[in-house]
Parts: C-alpha cells; sequence; structure tokens
C-alpha cells in the first residue's frame, strides 16, 4: 500500500536521480556495447517455491507439501509429515496387549476395523490360538464392511476434490448407513475397537444379519448410481486419465501396495495372496486395470466394493451358531519371539511388527503403514503435472494421515 | 508359560455358568469397559463352559539348512551369524556392514523385490543396543524374509535406500525414532517429529510422557516451537 501514495521531498529527488543515472547508465551501455538486447520471453522459467498446507481442505488432514513450481507445473513436491504423530509405537509398549486395540483405531481412523483386525491376528500368531469359524466370519463381514466405507469416504472426498460434488452426498449416505451397522454391533461408530486378540468381544444382535442381507442387496444398484456420475462423465475422465501413471514395476520398487498397485496390472492383494481368517474359501475377484493412472484407480475401487459386496453376502450365507472367541489365556503372555502380520487393509498392506520378552505388555510394536509408504511415491507422481492435479493425486493414493504419523 | 494361563473365569462347571447369558464372559474379560449393544444374541447359548485345552507348544527352529540362508551363505560368505524360524516366518542375523549387500543379493539372487518395512529394536542394555530389522517380500515365492543386524549406539548402518526405494523414508523413520544413521542415505533427515526435535523417541530410556522443550515456559531461552535452544550443547546431535 505504501507504494502508492505520490512521491515527493528527498525521496521524489532520490527516485529522479535513480531513474536518470539508470537511464544514462543504459544508454551508455547500449552505445559501448554492440549487443543486441534480447527482450524478455514470455514464457520465462520463473521457479517458485510453494507450501501446500497443512491447512488444505484437499491435504485429508494434516498434510504439508513445499512444491517447487514453474507457473502451474510441478518440479518437485517434498512432503512433510509428522504433524499428528502421537506415538502411537511408544504408547503399545507401555500398556499391555488388549489394551493396545483402541490405539489401532486411532491409526487408519476412517477403517477402524481392519487396523483392529491386523493388531489381532499378529498376537493371535503369536500365541497360535485358532479363532472359531463364527468369528472369522463376523470379522470378514466387518472387514469388508469397513473396506466398503473407507472407499465411500475416498469416492466422495476425492470427487469433491476435483470438483464434483455431488457423489459426496450419495457416497456419504450409504456410509452413513454402514456405521449404523457397527454403531449396532460394538456402540461405536468410528473408533470401533471391534475386535479382540483370539476372537470379537460380542456376537450379533438380533436382526442385524437379515438388516444388513438388505443393505448389502441394495448396494450395488447405488454403486451404479456412483458410476453412472462419474465414470463416463467427461470432466471426470478429463481430470483423472493420464494422470499420475505408474507403472507396477515402480510401484514394487516404492513399496505401494492396494488399490494402487492393482490399477498399475499387478494382481496382488494379501486375501489371495497369503489368506487369512476364511478368505481362502470365499469366491471373489481381484479387479486390476493396465494404465496405471488415477482413472484406472478409480476403477479399481469402484470395482473393489462390488466385491465386497459377493464377499459379505457369502459369508452371511455361511454364517453358523457357534463361539465368538478362541481359547485364549485371561492374561496374554506370550513367548519371547517375534512375529509380523499383515492383512489386505483399504489403503494397501498393513502390516504389524511384535516383539515380545515373555511379559503381558508387548516389548515393540511396529506398524506397517500402507498410506505412509504410499505417500513416499506422491513426488514421482506429481512430478510434470500441474498444481490442480496433485489435489487429484493426493485424493488417489487414499492416504489417512493418521496412519502416515502414527 | 503354563503358570501364566490362568483358567478363565468360567472355567468351573457350575450350573450357574451354563445359565448365564453368553455374552457375560466377553463382557469380563474385555480390557475396557464397553457400551454394550441390546442384550438380545443371534446365537444360541455358548455351550457349557469346559477346560481349555492347554495351549500348543510354540517355539523357534534353527533355519540354518534353510535354502535362502544357504544361498545367502555362498554368495556372502561371512554375512550370516544365525538364522531361526518361528511361525514360518524365516529370520536371519546378519553382520552389520554386510546389510546393503544382503539386501542386494536377496532382491536380484532370490527375488525379493518388495521392501516391505525397516525399523528397529532398542534393547538397552544389551551390546549391541540395537537391532535393525528389514523385512522383504518375494511375489515368485509369496513368502516373507527378516532380516536383522545388530547395531551398537552411535554406528552406522549401510543405508538400502539405493537398492530398494522403498525403504528411503523407512529409513528416515527408524533414524527420527532410534537415532540409528543410515551411511548413504540420500536424504536423511527427521520425518515424523520437528526439524531441531531433541531425542529420539523410541528408545527405551525416552520418557512416555515426553519430554519438555519448555517452549511455552521460556520464550527467550528456548526458540518458539520447541527445539534445543541456539547455544545448546545437544543441539549438533540432532538433526
Amino acid at each position: 500500500m505504501s507504494d502508492d501514495r505520490p512521491i515527493s521531498g528527498p525521496e521524489k529527488d532520490q527516485a529522479a536521480r535513480t531513474a536518470d543515472d539508470l537511464k544514462a547508465a543504459a544508454l551508455a551501455a547500449a552505445e559501448s556495447v554492440p549487443v543486441s538486447v534480447e527482450p524478455p520471453t514470455l514464457f520465462e522459467v520463473q521457479e517458485m517455491e510453494l507450501n501446500f498446507g497443512p491447512q488444505h481442505p484437499s491435504t485429508h488432514g494434516v498434510l504439508r507439501l513445499v512444491i517447487r513450481v514453474d507457473g502451474e507445473k510441478i518440479l518437485e513436491t517434498k512432503p512433510d509429515v509428522g504433524y499428528l504423530h502421537r506415538g502411537t509405537e511408544k504408547l503399545f509398549e507401555t500398556e499391555t496387549y488388549p489394551m493396545g486395540i483402541p490405539h489401532t483405531d486411532r491409526l487408519d481412523y476412517v477403517a477402524a476395523a481392519t487396523n483392529n483386525h491386523a493388531f489381532c491376528l499378529t498376537i493371535e500368531k503369536l500365541l497360535a490360538v485358532e479363532i472359531p469359524r463364527r468369528a472369522q466370519l463376523i470379522r470378514v463381514i466387518l472387514d469388508e464392511l469397513q473396506r466398503l466405507s473407507s472407499h465411500l469416504v475416498w469416492l466422495g472426498t476425492s470427487g469433491i476434490d476435483l470438483g464434483a460434488v455431488t457423489p459426496f452426498w450419495y457416497a456419504f449416505r450409504e456410509r452413513e448407513q454402514i456405521l449404523d451397522f457397527f454403531e449396532e454391533y460394538c456402540g461405536a461408530r468410528l473408533t470401533l475397537n471391534c475386535m479382540r486378540i483370539g476372537g470379537l468381544p460380542f456376537d450379533l444382535t438380533a436382526g442385524w444379519v437379515e438388516r444388513l442381507m438388505e443393505f448389502v442387496d441394495d448396494l450395488p444398484s447405488r454403486i451404479d448410481d456412483y458410476e453412472q456420475l462419474l465414470t463416463d462423465n467427461r470432466i471426470w475422465k478429463k481430470r483423472t486419465v493420464g494422470i499420475g501413471v505408474i507403472s507396477g514395476q515402480e510401484c514394487i520398487e516404492w513399496g505401494v501396495t492396494g488399490p494402487v498397485l492393482r490399477a498399475s496390472g499387478v494382481e496382488w492383494d494379501l486375501r489371495r495372496a497369503q489368506p487369512y481368517e476364511c478368505y481362502d474359501e470365499l469366491d471373489f475377484a481381484i479387479p486390476t486395470r493396465t494404465n496405471g493412472d488415477t482413472y484406472d484407480r478409480y476403477v479399481v475401487r469402484v470395482q473393489e466394493m462390488r466385491q465386497s459386496v459377493r464377499i459379505v453376502k457369502q459369508c452371511i450365507d455361511l454364517l453358523e451358531p457357534g463361539d465368538i472367541r478362541g481359547k485364549v489365556p485371561r492374561v496374554i503372555k506370550p513367548i519371547a519371539e517375534e512375529v509380523y502380520a499383515s492383512i489386505e487393509s483399504p489403503k494397501g498392506e498393513l502390516g504389524f511388527y511384535c516383539v515380545s520378552n515373555g511379559t503381558n505388555r508387548p516389548y515393540r510394536m511396529h506398524v506397517r503403514p500402507p498410506s505412509f509408504i504410499n505417500l513416499q511415491a506422491l513426488p514421482r507422481l506429481a512430478k510434470g503435472h500441474l498444481v490442480s492435479d496433485l489435489v487429484a493425486l493426493i485424493g488417489t493414493i487414499d492416504i489417512v494421515l493418521g496412519e502416515v504419523d502414527r | 508359560m503354563a503358570d501364566e494361563t490362568a483358567p478363565p473365569p468360567d472355567a468351573a462347571p457350575t450350573p450357574d455358568a451354563a445359565a448365564a447369558p453368553a455374552a457375560e464372559p466377553e463382557a469380563a474379560a474385555a480390557p475396557a469397559a464397553e457400551p454394550q449393544p441390546a442384550a438380545v444374541l443371534a446365537a444360541e447359548p455358548a455351550p457349557a463352559a469346559h477346560k481349555p485345552p492347554p495351549p500348543k507348544k510354540i517355539e523357534a527352529t534353527d533355519a540354518g539348512s534353510h535354502p535362502w540362508v544357504q544361498s545367502m551363505r555362498t554368495a556372502l560368505p561371512d554375512a550370516v551369524v544365525s538364522a531361526k524360524e518361528f511361525a514360518k516366518q524365516v529370520t536371519v542375523v546378519v553382520r552389520r556392514e554386510k546389510i546393503a549387500d544382503v539386501a542386494r543379493h536377496l532382491k536380484d539372487a532370490e527375488d525379493f523385490r518388495y521392501c516391505v518395512d525397516v525399523t528397529a529394536v532398542d534393547w538397552r542394555d544389551r551390546q549391541p543396543r540395537f537391532d535393525v530389522v528389514y523385512h522383504f517380500y518375494s511375489f515368485s515365492k509369496n513368502d516373507r524374509i527378516r532380516v536383522k543386524c545388530g547395531v551398537a549406539d552411535g554406528e552406522e548402518v549401510p543405508s538400502i535406500a539405493e537398492v530398494f526405494l522403498a525403504a528411503n523414508w523407512s529409513e528416515r523413520e527408524t533414524f527420527d525414532m532410534f537415532g540409528i544413521p543410515f551411511a548413504g542415505h540420500p536424504d536423511l533427515r527427521r520425518i515424523l517429529t520437528w526439524d531441531g526435535f531433541h531425542g529420539h523417541p523410541l528408545r527405551k530410556d525416552f520418557p512416555v510422557e515426553g519430554i519438555d522443550t519448555g517452549a511455552a515456559v521460556y520464550p527467550e531461552e528456548w526458540p518458539e516451537g520447541g527445539g534445543p535452544a541456539a547455544d545448546d550443547p545437544n543441539r549438533k546431535v540432532v538433526s
């Protein structure tokens, strides 16, 4: 603002003198050196560093990216994570094994059931306990419901990121119903704490299965609705096709798993590769695409939702009355050993590495978070794209900052 | 182990136990009080409680004859220290200086192309103090291998970030949380805590409640946002 005021007094003289001096100097230079001074080109490279986040609606949390741009073009992306670091791994060490389960809810907070599952699976592997069949089936149902709800959150929010506001309302309508099922099962909607070492805390309430069957029968038609809004939408395709292409080989190099890997043509899903619970008995497909761009990742996730519906239906058909908890000791003290177990979470391979020293607390509990590792590939995906595509790319990796920062 | 497996509360076969609602033992064993949903249960009540069978005895076995270990011994004669197998998971302890060679060998010769994870364990009173733990996965074998190496406090570990791009952030995290430097890492900075943070949180001697950086209390003495002051003698050791 201060530059606008009229120049007067000594300042004026100074300004005039400076301008005159410069002019004279320029003239002298032009006369003495016969160089043709080229006018500056219109498209001069002007690099700039830009802060993207940590408070930005499209970062889905507190993710800061320092991007180096030339105009709109991204030259380099440097993710800066850790704003949500709560020391979860340290907390695991201070509490007994069952007390660790609620902490896992807060890792990937849009998919708490799968976190609980991976945590319990690790300790069950350490204890070598068997899970009753009914508990296995209910766990798979909860996992797949969680996958549906996580993908619905992804669908709605990444649509909004690209300006497609309508799918959000439909996606969150169905997610709300899924959360109602969780609430009826365990009393919580988001931080579920819905699994126990050796099985489950509760059996299903009366009528839950019937209502769930009604819901999943209806869901494919709802997924058709989302697809109608996006799949052939010209704007959606313009924003996603060919954006952030990554090959399957590179995905493996970067350790990227989950839908991102499968959209690059690698048919790898832990539910099929290393089946846990009763996934080996269930009939489901692993959707893959070959282009590895943002659009393909969208298609893969939508197809996965359809497969999840299939899995839930099969599990409901297989449900029989029975125990929901295996024979675990009241005080959990595994032998002093180490074990790693992982499951296919909605984001990719979610693993826990547990080191026991024979006491009732884990000596070391490490989380292998899919979001953290997948986010590592963001600079690779974003290079050469426009700033507005960066928003699409953060959405397409489907990160949850609670899991990135732990 | 045997003395720890105390019978669950429903072990005594009394008539009351059989008549009790099925959900009760589960609720009693839950660590935190849960809001119990409608008590109507779809399943029939659990059969009368009985004494659980003694848990299966599981223990680690030596994996020295495992083909992966054999191939590592052949290719890198003095790298392997020991090998064991537990819960169908092979763990190989290698020498610290050889870890990058081992990683490259596993990737090229044994087709472990996917570096799942890098982390560490602090054993505090043991020598060497830390274990750096690597997990690799092979798509063709559909199996994992765990490689560990012992590291004393302050010793450098050869970085495998050149071999596996995926190890880059995991090694940064290990450096941040344990203070284990990785030699040859392209960008070894803190990642989850902020630059200038003092200490390494996952070391066993770091207090759970955290340390007081004094940021809010003595703004003139401590820079805003925490971390050591300009004249702090520890300033050099943090990144």
